[in-house]
């Protein structure tokens, strides 16, 4: 019989690796010119580490050592990056610049560019709030999306909490609430509209709310909002402002993007490419996670998946693109 | 880098099956020229008109990975296939079935076999939908995934009940099994890639319009 790699894995061999190199040097000389300095941290970390409160992030590989200790495989590289703040940055003054290439692990579906073990090129910027910091950490994303080559990218913009203080400022409870986000979560704008008939709300309200989700685009979708939505566009066009114009003609922004991650507080990004179905990689805001780890400070980041990026680029040359 | 106003035309999953004539007959009304598609049925892609026709339980594969921005098929499937990651848009309205658990006409076999065995053996095409149904209803269901007609394994003592589509119950009652409950209602559902989504949202939401006018 011959041996396979465990489900959701799989082998690199030299011709792909030396083009997943390459890759990666490239991403890393825009980190490192940036002043996001490399990390690496182990890929075993203590359970509670990831089992803090609101964050279901630990990696589905468990084991235990010698102590009976449960030890997890990393889910991510935010959380790790966190503790290693609160421990070894615990009175360095702000703001912290840091870039990683680790592996990191997940119990996904395995199909392609789906592994359960996939490579990260991210950076982490903390301590630097609001719109400056966000802008930057874009910035600096684009910028090796470009030094990767890929061509046709779009980086989504959106705010996690946007969705929540509509349906929040509309009176409607937090649980039914909570139903229509996880709807609007998974895509399903069917049940966002189901669950949303359910509520007594007025037609001009529905129809809001409805609406909301389904705006995406360049700037010209900041220009004429109205309303309740004027404090989310205002939001979005200060972070336009701050983008070099380069920067600023990837960006698309989408106030359908609710969450991805447990952790996001304001502004999220995901990163898409016309020749690859899936997002090429995601980030956000965090500023209530480094608290969680002993050094509260606000912060922003980003995680590409190599290997999507590698797909992409990829599709991108055989397209013409 | 391409001008980010351009958008390419959409690839569009179009199901052969039940929900063919009806999914084409909708393109029409929305001046997309399903003429080829119509007179030619071997054919699988329509590069002019941005169709590919596929079997709907393909649908969500090919929206999945982007071989098509958006695509049609019905509620059973993305029930069946709810780890997909696809966006659900519209509900188009045709092509309604209702999920059920059918058995034989007389005594239901089902609550004999739960009281007495504590298991009902149930054959389906639909193992996801029969497994979570009767587990959201506190029973154990032991699931027979058949793939040709569902009516026989009652008939034959393979299993007590099935969970099945129907749209008239004819096959049902020609097979003399009759609607124990009914799980769900489908209709078609418009889906799309999130990423075309995003990228491609101005045609997109010119479809959609489209369709609802």
């Amino acid at each position: 019989m011959t041996d396979r790699t465990p489900s959701g894995t799989r082998d690199v061999l030299p011709e792909e690796m030396r083009e997943l190199r390459a890759l990666s040097e490239r991403v890393r000389a825009v980190f490192e010119r940036a002043g996001y300095g490399e990390v690496y941290t182990p890929a075993l970390e203590y359970e509670r580490t990831f089992a803090r409160d609101g964050l279901q992030m630990a990696s589905p590989y468990r084991l235990f050592d010698e102590h009976g200790d449960v030890l997890v495989l990393r889910s991510d590289m935010t959380i790790p990056i966190a503790r290693l703040v609160g421990s070894r940055y615990a009175t360095t003054p702000p703001p912290l610049r840091f870039s990683y290439f680790a592996h990191a692990y997940r119990g996904v579906r395995p199909q392609r560019g789906q592994s359960r073990e996939f490579l990260q090129a991210g950076v982490e910027l903390i301590g630097a709030p609001g719109a400056v910091g966000t802008a930057e950490a874009v910035t600096v994303l684009c910028d090796a999306l470009d030094a990767a080559g890929l061509a046709n990218f779009r980086v989504g913009v959106g705010d996690v909490t946007l969705f929540p203080a509509l349906l929040a400022s509309l009176g409607i409870e937090p649980l039914q609430a909570e139903t229509i986000i996880s709807e609007l979560a998974s895509g399903d704008y069917v049940g966002v509209e189901r669950e949303l008939g359910r509520l007594r709300l007025s037609d001009a309200d529905a129809r809001l709310l409805l609406r909301v989700p389904r705006i995406r685009g360049g700037a010209e979708v900041l220009a004429d909002l109205d309303g309740p939505l004027q404090d989310a566009g205002a939001g979005m066009q200060e972070l336009l402002d701050l983008l070099a114009p380069r920067v600023a003609q990837r960006v698309i922004f989408d106030f359908g993007l609710v969450r991805s991650l447990g952790y996001y507080t304001g502004a999220v990004f995901q990163v898409y490419d016309p020749a690859y179905g899936l997002p090429l990689g995601n980030g956000g805001r965090y500023d209530g996670l480094l608290a969680e780890y002993g050094r509260p400070l606000p912060a922003v980041g980003f995680a590409l998946n190599v290997e999507r990026v590698h797909i992409a680029l990829r599709g991108e040359e055989r397209s013409g693109g | 880098m391409a001008d980010p106003v351009a958008q390419p035309p959409l690839r569009i999953a179009v199901p052969r099956g039940a929900l063919f004539t009806d999914t084409l007959d909708l393109l029409d009304r929305i001046d997309i020229d399903t003429r080829q598609v119509r007179e030619n049925d071997r054919k699988l892609l329509f590069e002019e008109a941005g169709i590919i026709t596929m079997r709907p339980s393909d649908v969500p594969t090919y929206v999945e990975a982007g071989a098509a921005d958006i695509g049609i098929t019905g509620k059973d499937v993305l029930m069946e296939q709810s780890e997909r990651e696809v966006y659900e848009l519209a509900d188009l309205g045709y092509g309604r079935c209702e999920m059920v658990v059918a058995s034989q006409a007389g005594e239901d076999p089902t609550i004999d076999a739960l009281t007495r065995l504590g298991v009902v053996r149930i054959a389906t095409k639909y193992p996801r939908i029969a497994t979570d149904h009767f587990l959201a209803t506190g029973r154990q269901a032991e699931i027979v995934e058949v793939k040709g007609s569902v009516e026989l394994a009652p008939l034959t003592g393979l299993v007590d009940a099935i969970v099945d589509l129907t749209a008239t119950g004819t096959t049902l009652r020609e097979n003399n099994l009759v609607v124990r409950e009914e799980i769900a209602v489908c209709t078609a559902r418009l889906i799309a890639n999130p990423v075309a989504d995003k990228l491609k949202a101005a045609a997109i939401d010119a479809l959609i319009s489209r369709m609802a006018g």
